[in-house]
């Protein structure tokens, strides 16, 4: 075990990925807390399929994937966080279009001008080995301003999340909140979609949480086992990965269910 | 909170539609403080459309809800029908409570120590402090009233809004929530605009009726209320 962590540590590349990997995988867990309780999961998997289609007309466009991504995802969430209330369309819907739909401006944009190359693929899947100094750098920066920002925000989303109506009462800023929450969404889809893909990153937001809802029942509680869980399943699937030679997204994301069953089965257990 | 007889809020010629389809028009009322403003009337008839203009929630089409100098619709303590949240939401009394304050922090990120404190007291008040570790969901639902009811004083400041406090509640917690919101308002002042789908308890206590209908509603006191043909076909379940 520890052999395989010495070699992993010795590839820049790697500390790279787990630099990256562990701030978006915190992240992803404290943001899945406000929003999985509220039944907004769905939101991480639209945004993400919306990221790939950004990626790829930017490909096409010559331009930098994140640099289009971030902008266009940040106005998705903004957008899809109104979709619930107001819509002909509703929630789930609505965002089931959004998915297809971007899927299929991504997939025709690639086939259209440079057919699926290995840059699409891994933003499909994910790529460890996409972790450039610059990425790294982004990432911690952006990581750290979601987190203070969540911090900041923690009791206002808390509110929000529980009763939505009461916080527009009795607070007159509750759409900032929403928005602010639809932003730091966004950015942690966008900057979490290189290493984990498009298709596996909405997982890192959602099971922790759900993880945690096993076990705890105060809301404190559950974005703080909901981090930890994250994490170590991160840190678990890496090494997992790096050991079997298997992609890193689909490891970490089987890591993050056996966290979920073990801990459902324990929960019962204590509970018999 | 204002000084007992002082008018706290005012609402003139009150106008509130849903595009074309007007819910009740040229509504007049006006809530003292230390009143006990009961709000009736049938299905549709308006009731929680005229809370969320009181909640600043939905704009009236014409006239005026005016309050006292210096309060608006923020210190309010709002008590709505049921939460939105869902039966797996992780949140203990003592977070949702809490969270009543949060009208009062301004651009503070955290909640204060007084703000603590007056969320304990509001808590030992309501008799729930042995609840504040519990999980909100798995408490009965007159426990979930109480609860929120807490939340709710957190933010007022002196007036309660009701929004069918009782309707998903039994008979047992129902009397339960009535006596200790009687007893808000004779020890402690609390103004309470109630609104309220049955006609008897609920009026009983008030110290003035608002009914809605259409363009013939009805605003006066208890006894003046029960007189009029309004009162009386509305309590025997027909339309006024």
């Amino acid at each position: 075990m520890m052999a395989i962590i010495c070699r992993i540590l010795s590839y820049p590349f790697m500390t790279n990925a787990l630099v990256v990997g562990t701030i978006v995988s915190l992240c992803a867990s404290m943001l899945g807390a406000s929003l999985v309780p509220k039944r907004y999961s769905m939101i991480g998997d639209g945004l993400s399929h919306v990221g790939f289609a950004a990626v790829a007309v930017a490909y096409a466009l010559d331009m930098t994937p994140l640099t289009v991504a971030m902008p266009v995802c940040m106005v998705t969430a903004f957008l899809l966080l109104r979709i619930h209330e107001s819509s002909k369309v509703k929630g789930d819907a609505a965002i089931a279009v959004v998915c297809s739909a971007a899927l299929a401006i991504g997939v025709m944009t690639v086939s259209l001008t440079t057919g699926m190359n290995t840059d699409v693929n891994s933003y499909l899947f994910g790529s460890i080995l996409a972790m450039s100094k610059d990425d790294v750098r982004l990432s911690v920066a952006l990581g750290l301003v979601v987190m203070v920002v969540y911090l900041l925000f923690y009791n206002r989303f808390f509110s929000l999340t529980f009763d939505e109506e009461f916080t527009r009462a009795t607070d007159g800023h509750a759409e900032t909140y929403k928005t602010v929450l639809a932003l730091l969404t966004a950015a942690i889809v966008v900057l979490g979609m290189r290493m984990m893909g498009a298709l596996l990153i909405s997982s890192l937001i959602v099971i922790p949480t759900l993880s945690a809802m096993r076990a705890c029942r105060r809301f404190s509680m559950v974005v703080t086992l909901g981090a930890v869980v994250s994490v170590v399943c991160f840190m678990a699937g890496v090494t997992a990965s790096f050991a079997l030679s298997v992609p890193t997204g689909a490891c970490v994301v089987l890591v993050d269910l056996a966290a979920f069953c073990l801990l459902s089965l324990i929960s019962k257990v204590m509970r018999r | 909170m204002g000084s007992l007889g002082e008018t706290l809020l005012t609402c003139r010629d009150l106008t509130m539609s849903y595009g074309d389809h007007v819910v009740f028009e040229h509504v007049d009322f006006e809530v003292k403080a230390g009143e006990r403003l009961c709000i009736v009337g049938e299905n549709g008839a308006g009731k929680s459309t005229l809370v969320k203009g009181l909640l600043g929630l939905m704009r009236p089409t014409s006239g005026a809800i005016e309050w006292k100098e210096g309060r608006g619709h923020a210190r309010i303590g709002y008590l709505p029908q049921r939460t939105a949240a869902r039966d797996d939401f992780p949140a203990s009394v003592r977070e949702v409570i809490l969270s009543g304050c949060l009208g009062t922090c301004g651009m503070r990120p955290w909640y204060t120590h007084e703000q603590r404190e007056r969320a304990a007291s509001t808590m030992s008040l309501l008799d729930i402090d042995d609840l504040s570790g519990e999980t909100f969901c798995s408490l009965s639902g007159g426990q979930r009233q109480r609860v929120l009811l807490a939340r709710a004083m957190c933010a007022a400041d002196g007036l309660l809004l009701l929004d069918e406090p009782t309707a998903s509640l039994d008979p047992m917690a129902t009397k339960g929530l009535y006596e200790l919101l009687r007893d808000l308002n004779e020890s402690h002042g609390l103004t309470e605009i109630m609104v309220s789908h049955d006609i008897g308890p609920a009026t009983e206590q008030a110290t003035s009726i608002l009914h809605l209908a259409g363009d013939r509603s009805f605003f006066g006191t208890p006894e003046s209320y029960r007189a009029s043909a309004a009162g009386r076909l509305f309590a025997e379940g027909g339309r006024p």
